[in-house]
């Protein structure tokens, strides 16, 4: 799998003189050699011929060794994950996240080391490629029937769990009232049935990105019903950019 | 019917209504990842050079998980460095 909604393509970043692009102080971590080191690997992939050839097998090596560390990473902390094969899901990574770098080299703008915005990639698809595998046999409840349980007056003997039963309260109201049938969805999925947001995407056929939004919505109006109830956060509820 | 425990309630609460405040979407978020992380690691103040990426990581837990990860591949690099 790759990253879905990402452009591809487009020129190959200017550093100027000094090989510094345009980030100026808030770029303190990345160094002169590190910036350096960052243009030799794109316009070594820019290239031609042997050149090329030679970074695509080193990237590639970087892309699998990262891949290789988010599966160890994620192996130690699931039994789940212990009997799949992890070289050939390594490779899947490390190929799949070529591909995208590849496909995005033009917009690599040098605010960090090449290798770190690179090992994003192999990392991202590792972590995609387990959930998936994680979840392919299980069902995908969205459906809100699940939700009302919820909702437990036992044991709510001090003040804030009687507060918070009371937002539950309130929430299931708003999410039967005031959701729209796809927010209620998505916002079942992920935010109680724990649905990993990429795995969601993959059966909903959209992307991570739209189904953040749409359940940042949700939350938005969710917010909003407990303030019209008298039962706001402490917490603000101002917009978001995302 | 069986309810959720004390906790796990609380927790319910949160993810129901995320976290507060502006944020980033997931594509920016993945866009300004790398940058964020190696700012993270220099001990520089990341989230005034992206505003919202903390309130997102808050929100998000697959972002969360890329964050985690790609700071764990670099400290683990920082370490092995002679």
């Amino acid at each position: 799998m790759t990253r879905q909604g990402l452009s591809g393509g487009g020129a190959v970043p200017r550093f100027d003189s000094v090989g510094r692009t345009a980030m100026g102080s808030l770029r303190i971590s990345v160094t002169e050699d590190a910036e350096q080191e960052s243009r030799r690997w794109v316009e070594r992939l820019s290239s031609r011929g042997g050149e090329r050839d030679a970074a695509l097998v080193e990237l590639h090596a970087l892309l699998l060794r990262a891949a290789r560390f988010e599966l160890n990473r994620r192996r130690a902390a699931s039994s789940e994950l212990r009997g799949l094969d992890h070289d050939d899901l390594a490779q899947q990574s490390a190929d799949d996240a070529l591909v995208a770098i590849l496909r995005k080299l033009g917009e690599f703008r040098g605010e960090s080391r090449f290798t770190t915005w690179a090992y994003k990639f192999a990392l991202y698809e590792a972590a995609a490629k387990l959930r998936t595998l994680a979840w392919r046999s299980r069902e995908i409840q969205l459906d809100a029937e699940v939700w009302p349980l919820i909702v437990d007056d036992h044991g709510a003997t001090a003040q804030q769990s009687v507060e918070t039963n009371e937002r539950l309260v309130a929430l299931s109201e708003a999410i039967e009232l005031e959701l729209s049938p796809h927010q209620r969805e998505v916002l079942v999925a992920l935010a109680l049935n724990g649905v990993p947001i990429d795995v969601l995407a993959e059966r909903l056929n959209t992307t991570r990105g739209a189904l953040y939004k749409t359940l940042h919505d949700g939350r938005q109006k969710l917010r909003a019903a407990l303030v019209a109830r008298g039962l706001g956060l402490d917490a603000d509820t101002e917009p978001t950019r995302g | 019917m069986t309810g959720y425990a004390a906790a796990d309630r609380d927790r319910v609460l949160a993810r129901l209504t995320g976290p507060a405040g502006p944020q980033v979407g997931c594509e920016e978020c993945f866009d300004q990842l790398d940058r964020y992380v190696e700012l993270e690691l220099a001990g520089a103040d990341a989230e005034a050079a992206v505003p919202g990426m903390r309130v997102h990581l808050e929100g998000c837990s697959a972002c969360a998980e890329d964050h985690a990860s790609l700071l764990a591949l670099l400290a683990s690099e920082a370490h092995s460095v002679p």
